[in-house]
């Protein structure tokens, strides 16, 4: 039996399912467009200017501008990890799409690689609907921010390989639950997203950039929106791409340990 | 060479043996029944010969290939008809087809006909833009059936193909069924169903305990396992006696005897004469008759 590790055998089959689950958003895109759009401007009053009339500036930054690659990141985040457990749990469990898709010639392998594709597609849509209305407001710097594009696909592959692994083992949608609120909540407020890492204690600090993956996801987008690139984004890119990896694989061979029986 | 060729075919689920060292060979062009009471390991074959569900020891071949080696290439010409309705709710009639056939790589051109045509052979296509959701328990099925042949499959496997639907639309599906065959294609189908069974299938195995008990033409097992015809007569304590005392051997069910026979009119005939029963029937014999007797009547869960 293969190794929770081993590699698994996916091929160029994975782009149907991607395009499937693409085929259905787009369908309904008045839909799915916007929402990102909603939420990148409830996050510029309420916290931005909100907030940020009180705290003005953060390090010689104006806090709208500060939290803006949050607003990024977070939303690269919640698209792939939630299209990744809720949509692809009730894809597997509720609709069987899954089953009736391995009795064609896609492998389950092909299955789960197509749904990460398309958790981390959904994230790139998300970011590229964010973009404009952040430059709008003057909060991001121009062109160096349409890096996070890019980006959005890699960090959105990350969520989207650590939420699969979770559908892969949940007993039921419910428990889904308990990553959501205890894993992903928490992590949208510590990670360097509202306030600067460095008000924690450096404990925590070390604790956040080891385990807590959006912090490394909000350094980079905060090093292109600023902008404030520097040779410390090798390092996070370098995390990101290696979590990314393992969760992929990781995910995939606990899937098909659940499903192929 | 067979279609389908297995032997000492077992799948164990850690210490749960379902199906237990079968061998069966199905042969291009015909229609080949699974049948058994539930747990009987029936789904389990099927899912084998489908290639999604590897097998535990024994061989098994599917159009001249192992599933464990080549399961993409043999699935690319095989139809499915799950037991579980598991179509896409989140297309119509016809984007459940179109989708489909994209996954066996078919091009978008030619999936579009073929879905067209499908929807026509199934008598669905004033549903093309129905979303599935909306259909009646006997139009999922059809669609299914439809869904199963958007590759042009060489082989089809049925998992239920009828359950839970109507006369009507159990003879629709009976007679694309037909016609299916009619133009070569093999079929492999599990059924409840005997009266099914025994009008579809050209030979068929019945299956307990994951094992083959029988194997035959359905009017061949019939006659080998229970004779031509059956007397019923309403159950008494004077009928059982009077049936031993001449020897005869019967069953007991319920409130009724068995008795197999090859002629019906002269045990009803000692019957009327001798036993003063208060009911009997004469019937012929059916694959349900040979079912109960091997696979006994006790309710399975």
């Amino acid at each position: 039996m293969p190794h929770i590790l081993s590699i698994p055998r996916v091929t160029r089959r994975a782009w149907m399912v991607w395009y499937r689950n693409l085929t259905v958003f787009t369908r309904t895109w008045q839909v799915n467009f916007f929402p990102p759009l909603v939420e990148a401007l409830l996050y510029l009053f309420a916290i931005g200017l909100g907030i940020g009339s009180y705290i003005k500036e953060i390090g010689g930054v104006p806090y709208v501008n500060f939290i803006a690659p949050a607003i990024l990141a977070i939303a690269v985040m919640n698209s792939a990890f939630f299209e990744c457990t809720y949509g692809s749990y009730v894809r597997m469990y509720y609709q069987k799409s899954f089953d009736a898709m391995i009795a064609t010639p896609l492998s389950i392998e092909d299955v789960i690689a197509g749904e990460l594709l398309w958790g981390a597609t959904r994230s790139v849509i998300y970011v590229v609907i964010m973009l404009p209305v952040l430059a709008v407001f003057g909060v991001i710097s121009l062109p160096l921010s349409l890096l996070a594009i890019p980006v959005a696909f890699l960090g959105g592959l990350m969520f989207a390989g650590i939420a699969m692994c979770f559908t892969a083992i949940t007993p039921s949608i419910d428990t889904l639950n308990y990553p959501s609120f205890l894993f992903i909540t928490p992590m949208s407020l510590f990670s360097g997203t509202f306030f600067p890492l460095t008000l924690l204690p450096v404990l925590l600090q070390y604790l956040a950039l080891a385990l807590l993956p959006l912090t490394h996801l909000v350094a980079i987008m905060r090093m292109f929106t600023l902008p404030a690139l520097s040779w410390s984004i090798l390092p996070h890119i370098t995390w990101i791409a290696a979590v990314t990896a393992v969760v992929c694989i990781v995910s995939i061979n606990l899937m098909r340990k659940r499903l192929i029986v | 060479m067979g279609v389908i060729d297995a032997q000492n075919l077992k799948k164990t689920y850690g210490s749960i043996t379902a199906v237990d060292g079968i061998g069966f060979s199905v042969k291009k062009g015909e229609v080949f029944g699974f049948l058994g009471p539930n747990g009987a390991g029936k789904t389990t074959t099927m899912k084998m010969i489908a290639c999604v569900s590897p097998r535990t020891s024994g061989s098994l071949t599917i159009l001249g290939m192992d599933p464990d080696s080549f399961p993409a290439m043999i699935k690319q010409r095989l139809g499915v008809v799950p037991q579980e309705t598991n179509l896409d709710p989140d297309f119509t009639c016809y984007g459940n087809l179109f989708t489909y056939a994209r996954y066996f790589d078919i091009p978008a051109d030619t999936a579009r006909k073929r879905a067209e045509e499908l929807l026509e052979f199934v008598q669905l296509f004033e549903k093309r833009d129905v979303a599935v959701e909306k259909l009646s328990g006997g139009m999922k099925r059809r669609l299914i059936l439809a869904r199963a042949l958007v590759n042009n499959p060489d082989l089809l496997i049925l998992d239920e193909p009828t359950i839970g639907l109507d006369p009507q639309a159990r003879h629709l599906i009976w007679e694309k069924l037909k016609t299916l065959q009619a133009q070569g294609n093999t079929i492999v189908l599990t059924t409840h169903y005997l009266d099914e069974a025994s009008r579809l299938c050209d030979r068929l195995v019945i299956m307990d305990n994951g094992k083959i008990l029988v194997e035959g033409a359905p009017a061949d097992l019939v006659r080998d396992h229970v004779g031509h015809e059956i007397v019923e007569v309403e159950k008494s304590p004077e009928v059982t006696a009077c049936l031993d005392e001449m020897q005869i051997p019967f069953e007991e069910t319920g409130d009724t005897i068995l008795v197999a026979t090859e002629s019906s009119r002269e045990i009803a005939r000692i019957l009327l004469e001798r036993c003063r029963p208060e009911k009997v029937l004469t019937r012929p014999a059916t694959l349900e008759d040979v079912f109960l007797k091997l696979t006994g009547r006790k309710l399975r869960e």
